[in-house]
């Protein structure tokens, strides 16, 4: 009992995170609370029983007998094969539950798929229009729903290579090496690698996708927290693969229209 | 080598084998010699795969790449991963363990094709000095242990051809000794032992060996058309030329999940045997022990692409397989309460094979726990390929298989040598390990929490501080095996006298002498029905327990 509430309290106060900074970072870090819960209960429960084992049974100088022989129990197995059955089962359909509530189970097929995202990862394709397009955890839908107007994502093109990451906004028509998103406004991010298999990676998002070559990929978050996080690449990727950082500027609205008309190239033009 | 074993002087019958020490170096066919040329080649390479990891640690000290060129780096992770996985605890837990008790343990004299054997094991030495050579003749491969194309396509060649030919010759080395195995266990039985006497031993390594001759040839396939790929510049896995690289993950991960239970199977085995003769119990629950390793064996088939969470996977391929995953949990955490039965209520001796035992229930617990954390997808994304795997991993294959492996040697140790190693030092290198083990790998699942990628020469520097801690366990680590070095070649020669059974165990490769004679009994094979009959019957515990107590008094 002790340990159960002890358990529940080490889960629930001890953070072990980076600050959140996505629509799903509260979500996951729900997710862990529960995991980091159960797994303390667990852990302490057999570290305790084994010490007690160990100093309770120990043998002392001079005994010779043997234990009991027990060579099971036939109640007591199914006990043990119930219980983690059921924390299994009960682990799994709640990270189903959050799994869905960040849109991971968005089918991947053409029609559900942001339509914008969708044009520029097909004109980047050119010729391979039977090319399918991936798409990772975390969707622009959810905010869009809350708030009960659909938000249309800011589109950007990540091109991974070695080693570096390029973002280029087409609304725009320029490249920048940060990536500066609005505060609240869902992103979609279409993603393709020049070279070898890399992976986006922002800690305060909670989101990683693998960006593979000839294989354009999708990953959309929405952030919620302003300030600069880091983007880094999490697949093995040659010599600077420890190198092959970026940053994330999560910046107000007016903030992001103000760097934005400073790189524009269409608004430039035009005028 | 053979500093270890006094030589055996009762066979002076002429022979074509080398006698004494020199059989060692021999293409011996007895098991006995297989098994101990497995086990000391293999730390042979778990001291090089260490100085690898000690490497590494000496670079992460400090957050800039400044101890070897980036490229060395990159090396020395793929040796590292390389060498601990193939060269030292898939042959130890497999090859050592399994040549040297599985004829004992089913009584039979040998294995069932004993030249196979000595193929098996031949293999090895060679594959590795290849492995290792590449270093210094052009240079490792630079891909990590995963050889993910098209990195893998892309560093330079001849590392990576190197690297593919060891593993190949490695992976035909296992996948020798697990047909022998499958074998030996169904066919060699002595007349009279049926399958569910057998101690637990032979059951992990008869799942552990279907794994291994279900498993290997997919990946013997895989970097065959890798190499294809590097040599023939032909398209499997080439995006370029129309190929698909997240096949290769599939077929990759197709063996490399298993091999984690290969490497792990057979610990669970070992703890197996261990567990009930220090604690004078028989073990708890024997069916259930055989239904889980099974279980297990089938399960482990069907979860790998939980490597590849966030790789391009379908959204009902990541569902199928995090359920999956998640469910090896039930016959893992069987075992696991088991073993806590088999304790409760012993007369735990609280030895060093007991101390490494239960440091491996306490290691592969946690290592457990955070296993079915990131068998959830939405965890998963988040520190997927960071510290926390590497964490991860570490508490599963070091503090589980490497821990039972020492445990095993100071089991065992006194069967091979006839010599008891010493007991204070034992507890000395266990307490270095699990210290140093603890404070190497625990700090680094915060590191992956909070965004330290793995395989990285350069880092964060926020992260400076847990990484130095980090550094300071792995060498305490380092540090451990010179007491355990010292002890087993001291305890050669000066070691207590250790009697044939020291341990007063059941199983049948303490029925004969210490060492054991070559074909293993003077006699027939004894009969071993109930290889965990220790304990007395409750009824007569009070009468027992009462004299013990007398005794013990008594002696004061």
């Amino acid at each position: 009992m002790i340990l159960v509430l002890g358990g529940l309290w080490i889960g629930q106060n001890v953070n072990l995170l980076p600050v959140d900074a996505s629509a799903n970072a509260p979500i996951y870090d729900e997710l862990f609370r529960v995991l980091f819960s159960i797994g303390t209960i667990l852990f302490l429960g057999i570290v305790g029983l084994v010490v007690f084992s160990l100093i309770r049974f120990r043998r002392r100088s001079g005994e010779l007998s043997d234990g009991l022989a027990i060579e099971g129990n036939l109640p007591l197995e199914i006990f043990w094969t119930a219980v983690p059955a059921v924390v299994v089962l009960f682990i799994g359909l709640f990270s189903y539950d959050i799994y869905e509530r960040m849109g991971g189970m968005a089918p991947l097929d053409h029609a559900a798929m942001d339509h914008a995202a969708m044009d520029h990862a097909s004109s980047n394709q050119g010729s391979g229009s039977e090319q399918r397009v991936w798409g990772g955890i975390g969707t622009p839908l959810l905010t869009a729903s809350e708030q009960g107007t659909p938000v249309s994502p800011l589109p950007v093109e990540v091109t991974a290579m070695q080693f570096a990451f390029l973002f280029r906004y087409p609304k725009g028509d320029f490249i920048s090496g940060e990536l500066h998103v609005p505060v609240g406004q869902p992103v979609s991010l279409s993603m393709e690698a020049k070279d070898v298999i890399h992976a986006f990676w922002v800690p305060e998002f909670r989101l990683k996708q693998d960006v593979i070559p000839g294989q354009p990929t999708v990953l959309n978050f929405t952030p919620t927290r302003a300030g600069r996080y880091p983007i880094v690449c999490a697949e093995l990727c040659g010599p600077y693969h420890g190198g092959m950082r970026s940053t994330v500027v999560v910046e107000e609205q007016d903030a992001f229209d103000n760097w934005f008309a400073q790189n524009n190239k269409i608004t430039a033009t035009d005028t | 080598m053979t500093a270890t074993l006094p030589a055996q002087s009762e066979h002076p019958s002429p022979s074509l084998q080398p006698q004494g020490w020199l059989r060692y170096f021999s293409f011996s066919v007895d098991h006995k010699v297989i098994g101990l040329q497995y086990l000391v080649c293999g730390f042979a390479f778990y001291l090089i795969g260490g100085a690898l990891a000690g490497a590494i640690r000496t670079e992460l000290v400090s957050p800039l790449s400044d101890f070897m060129p980036r490229e060395v780096y990159n090396q020395v992770l793929t040796l590292h991963g390389t060498v601990m996985i193939f060269l030292w605890i898939v042959p130890v837990v497999n090859g050592a363990f399994g040549n040297y008790l599985i004829p004992f343990y089913v009584g039979a004299r040998d294995m069932a094709f004993p030249r196979l054997n000595a193929v098996a094991f031949w293999l090895i030495p060679p594959a590795g000095l290849l492995l290792i050579s590449s270093y210094f003749i052009t240079g490792a491969a630079q891909s990590g242990w995963t050889a993910y194309p098209p990195l893998s396509i892309t560093t330079p060649a001849s590392g990576q051809i190197i690297w593919i030919l060891s593993v190949l010759l490695l992976g035909g080395s296992s996948i020798f000794g697990g047909i022998n195995f499958i074998a030996t266990i169904l066919k060699l039985r002595r007349p009279g032992l049926k399958m569910m006497q057998l101690p637990m031993y032979c059951w992990a390594m008869l799942g552990t060996s279907i794994l291994v001759v279900l498993s290997t040839p997919v990946l013997a396939g895989t970097l065959i058309l890798l190499s294809f790929d590097i040599v023939a510049h032909t398209g499997f896995f080439n995006p370029g030329l129309g190929g698909n690289v997240v096949v290769y993950q599939h077929l990759f991960w197709f063996y490399s999940h298993p091999a984690v239970y290969i490497m792990v199977l057979p610990a669970f085995g070992l703890v197996s045997e261990i567990l009930p003769v220090h604690c004078r119990k028989p073990l708890f629950g024997y069916a259930t022990m055989v239904v889980s390793i099974m279980a297990i064996v089938v399960l482990g088939l069907v979860v790998w692409a939980h490597h590849m969470f966030t790789s391009g996977t379908p959204p009902w391929m990541r569902l199928f397989f995090t359920i999956a995953t998640a469910f090896i949990a039930v016959p893992t955490g069987i075992k696991f309460f088991n073993w806590l039965a088999t304790l409760w209520g012993g007369r735990i001796s609280l030895n060093s094979a007991v101390l490494f035992s239960c440091g491996f229930i306490i290691n592969f617990v946690l290592g457990g726990i955070t296993g079915v954390a990131l068998a959830q997808v939405p965890f998963d994304v988040h520190v997927h390929d960071t510290y926390f795997v590497v964490a991860h991993f570490h508490y599963i294959v070091y503090g589980g298989s490497v821990f039972v492996i020492f445990a095993s040697i100071y089991h065992w140790y006194p069967k091979v040598t006839g010599r008891l190693l010493n007991e204070s030092i034992g507890r000395l290198h266990f307490l270095l390990t699990f210290v140093g083990f603890n404070l190497c790998f625990a700090p680094q699942h915060w590191l992956g929490l909070n965004g330290m990628p793995r395989r990285v020469a350069e880092y964060d520097p926020q992260f400076a501080f847990i990484n130095q801690l980090s550094s300071v366990g792995a060498l305490l680590m380092a540090i451990s095996t010179l007491p355990f070095l010292w002890n087993v070649i001291m305890s050669a020669f000066n070691g207590e006298i250790a009697g044939d059974n020291p341990w007063r165990a059941l199983t049948p490769e303490w029925l004969t002498s210490s060492p054991p004679p070559v074909e293993n009994w003077k006699g027939e094979a004894p009969l071993v029905t109930e290889p965990y009959g220790y304990g007395v019957p409750a009824e007569q515990l009070d009468l027992q327990a009462a004299s013990g107590r007398d005794l013990w008094s008594n002696g004061r």
